[in-house]
């Protein structure tokens, strides 16, 4: 919505200083089915979902008939304070948010790393690309479920990750091991995103950078910090914000290769699980809170990355923290 | 008020994939699940008209056997102008259970009879999900009462059982008579010394192992044990008695187990299907398990080392054979359904003992009637009947518990502390006893 605002903003004002007159209206009313659409599908679950956070639903007995008194009381912030507080059904949520943000900030750290370096051999690599892309893509194409499925199997107790490791390691028992499992199932099926959207990145660098680099006699890891990294940042940062929003929200391959282990616990999962429980108030206010965290995350690595997420990089340069930052051509007709 | 923290019918052991996902989808739709609000303060329901005739839906989870779609070929020729016509839910029990829950916020009459998992009693009834039912217009004394009573809430009927279940205990005949028994063990004392002489020989065997991972089929080991060792979660006021000396040692014998290498520690993973590759591929003496693995386990294509060496027999006790959790599905009818009268006819079908006796036969699964035990083509099927019938007539029976999910969770992180060494038996099942206490 915003994204499609700005943008239009951007375009009316381009043409004539403010929006105004036929054009801005014109491009109001052809927003308009866009907007009411979205205040339809996002807009009004999301405040219903932010009042039923405020509500618990009723789960008193008769003790006659053993019939359960219905009716969603108004409980104000109680699912928030229960959250925090860890008490009653909220005894879970500190255990979740910390693995959210353990899976988030170890796995896309590592998927990062891991990713770019994919994406460099990838670039090398001229002979058949497309093959090599492709088999790069196999993992990310895998539905999660299935992948988890597989995962689950090497990961059993006489799986073949114990049979290399020669030890057995009970990995989907409680502990740091079903942690570990967890991420590295998640490394192997989203490293190669980061490496796609990487290369596609590295592909439109200039190669006449290079070989003015080569000139003035830089050495390799020169040539990596100074210009192939900066040139490919716009979209490693897009990449990589996108996958820090879809590891927040991690659900089923956890779910899937660990069941209800508390070890794999995720916000998402802890909502879900309220929710099956018929607990729909808790479950509201874990997904705001999650709704929040996400944005707050979102929020920020825009601000400290300049994360381009809009692809308005055609604006006239505003104050840029690296003025001998390396600029060429190519960089302006990203997406 | 009776009824049951029992096993997850057959189809759980299925993982939950495609559950995931659309759960999944569910959450993560922008953190939205904003759910009818209960419908606030609700009068009670009308009572039900079990005269109305006419078509209606049966709601169950699929069916693999093809053998339903043949039951409703024949009602529906006999019965032209109520035709039955099948809904197939998801795989998994959750999944099932979120669709009924759904349908029945919605106040919807899509659905007319539910296939309830046998734990489900309690909530649907007190949420008046479900209707109660006429005692007099079905055949319950044809049925296992053990079986009736986990479909009872509060004294009154809600779902009529169609296939129950329990587990039995699996030993290796070759490895007893090295052990020097003359028949399977009966409690668990017998069984830990077996294995002790067992593992002198070969310590490669791995001993006695079941469902000790942390889900469902935890919750149906612990509440077998807490009942074999003479305790119970739940008395029948509905008061929860998890720290009791009995509850305690019950389930401080598997943790013995454990502590002695006598159930591998690997045992902490198993679900059925990893408890039963453990004990078809040879490496466990004895398995806990349902019945579906005794096929699976006579397999004569190589797919299993034991067949021929397989003997079943009710699950270990304290002073003799302990008992079961129950499984099972009973059929209920929504409270928002229309041809009710229709929906008590055809379970009144369902629960016949021609139809009881051909669905056992398809499928393998324990049938309600008591009649179908005795069948001269069910026993040459299944020779470990009588053992199941035994385990069924013996099985634990509990207090239902509305909030089955939160009690379920409870009981899980209790036994998978113990079992896992993390806390003692006592202070597990303490805390236990707070959280359930709590839960009321």
């Amino acid at each position: 919505m915003t994204a499609a605002a700005t943008r239009s903003t951007a375009a009316g004002g381009g043409r004539g200083k403010k929006i105004g007159g036929d054009h801005g209206r014109m491009a109001y009313l052809l927003l308009l089915p866009t907007l009411i659409l979205l205040a339809l599908v996002v807009g009004f679950p999301l405040v219903l979902s932010a009042w039923q956070s405020l509500m618990q639903t009723g789960q008193g007995i008769d003790p006659a008939t053993g019939l359960i008194i219905k009716g969603d009381t108004f409980v104000g912030l109680d699912n928030y304070i229960d959250a925090v507080t860890g008490a009653g059904a909220g005894a879970g949520f500190w255990n979740a948010f910390w693995n959210t943000t353990l899976f988030t900030v170890v796995g896309v750290s590592i998927e990062t790393v891991l990713g770019v370096a994919m994406a460099l051999i990838m670039a090398k690599a001229m002979r058949a690309t497309g093959l090599v892309r492709a088999s790069i893509l196999i993992p990310w194409a895998i539905p999660t479920v299935v992948s988890a499925l597989m995962w689950q199997l090497i990961f059993d107790a006489n799986g073949i990750a114990n049979r290399l490791l020669d030890y057995q390691v009970l990995w989907t028992t409680e502990g740091w091991q079903a942690k570990a499992a967890v991420l590295i199932a998640d490394i192997w099926k989203t490293a190669p995103y980061i490496g796609l959207l990487t290369l596609a990145g590295l592909q439109t660098i200039d190669k006449q950078v290079y070989e003015a680099a080569t000139v003035d006699g830089a050495n390799r890891w020169q040539t990596f910090w100074r210009i192939t990294l900066p040139l490919v940042r716009p979209v490693l940062v897009v990449a990589v914000l996108f996958r820090l929003l879809d590891a927040m929200r991690m659900f089923d391959l956890p779910y899937v290769l660990l069941g209800t282990l508390d070890s794999g616990q995720t916000l998402s999962m802890l909502a879900t699980d309220a929710a099956a429980k018929t607990n729909f108030g808790a479950a509201s206010a874990y997904s705001m809170v999650l709704f929040a965290y996400i944005c707050l995350v979102a929020f920020l690595f825009i601000r400290l990355l300049g994360a381009d997420v809009i692809g308005d990089q055609n604006r006239p340069p505003k104050k840029r923290r690296n003025p001998r930052r390396l600029r060429t051509t190519s960089e302006g007709s990203m997406p | 008020m009776n009824d049951s923290i029992s096993r997850p019918l057959a189809s759980r052991r299925t993982v939950l994939a495609a559950g995931g996902v659309t759960t999944a989808a569910a959450t993560l739709a922008a953190c939205s699940t904003g759910t009818p609000a209960g419908g606030g303060g609700e009068d009670e329901a009308p009572a039900a008209d079990f005269e109305e005739r006419g078509p209606i839906t049966f709601a169950r989870g699929k069916d693999t056997s093809g053998k339903l779609a043949e039951f409703l070929e024949t009602w529906n020729s006999e019965h032209p102008d109520e035709e039955v016509t099948l809904i197939e839910l998801p795989e998994s029990a959750d999944e099932q259970r979120t669709q009924m829950i759904n349908n029945a916020q919605a106040k919807s009459d899509a659905y007319t009879i539910l296939g309830l998992d046998s734990v489900w009693t309690a909530e649907f009834a007190a949420n008046q999900w479900v209707v109660e039912l006429p005692q007099d217009k079905f055949p319950l004394d044809e049925l296992i009462p053990a079986t009736v009573t986990t479909a009872t809430y509060f004294d009154k009927l809600y779902g009529v059982p169609f296939i129950t279940n329990a587990e039995l205990l699996f030993s290796r005949t070759d490895l007893l008579e090295a052990a020097g028994l003359d028949g399977p063990p009966e409690s668990f004392e017998e069984m830990y010394a077996a294995i002790e002489t067992l593992q002198e020989e070969d310590p490669e065997l791995l001993g006695f192992g079941s469902q000790y991972s942390k889900y469902e089929g935890l919750t149906v080991q612990a509440a077998g044990l807490v009942a074999s060792a003479g305790g119970e979660l739940f008395d029948a006021e509905g008061k929860p008695h998890a720290d009791s000396a009995e509850a305690v040692a019950g389930i401080q014998t598997v943790r013995d187990g454990f502590d002695r290498g006598l159930i591998p520690q690997e045992a902490l993973t198993y679900k059925e299907e990893e408890s039963r590759a453990a004990f078809q591929d040879g490496r466990l003496a004895f398995q806990q398990n349902w019945p579906y693995v005794w096929a699976l386990g006579q397999a004569e294509d190589g797919s299993s080392k034991v067949n021929g060496k397989m003997v079943a027999s009710l699950v270990p006790g304290f002073d003799g054979p302990g008992s079961s959790t129950l499984g099972g599905l009973n059929l209920g009818i929504s409270a928002f359904a229309k041809n009710k009268g229709t929906a008590v006819d055809f379970i009144g079908f369902m629960v016949d003992a021609v139809q009881q006796k051909e669905w056992g036969l398809a499928t393998a699964q324990a049938p309600a009637n008591v009649g179908v035990y005795e069948d001269a083509d069910m026993l040459e099927a299944f020779p470990f009947l009588p053992q199941l019938k035994e385990a069924i007539d013996n099985g634990a029976s509990r207090p239902a518990a509305v909030q089955y999910g939160e009690v379920t969770q409870a009981i899980q992180e209790a036994a998978y502390a113990c079992f896992s060494g993390e806390k003692d038996a006592e202070p597990a099942m303490k805390d236990l006893q707070t959280r359930l206490t709590e839960l009321q």
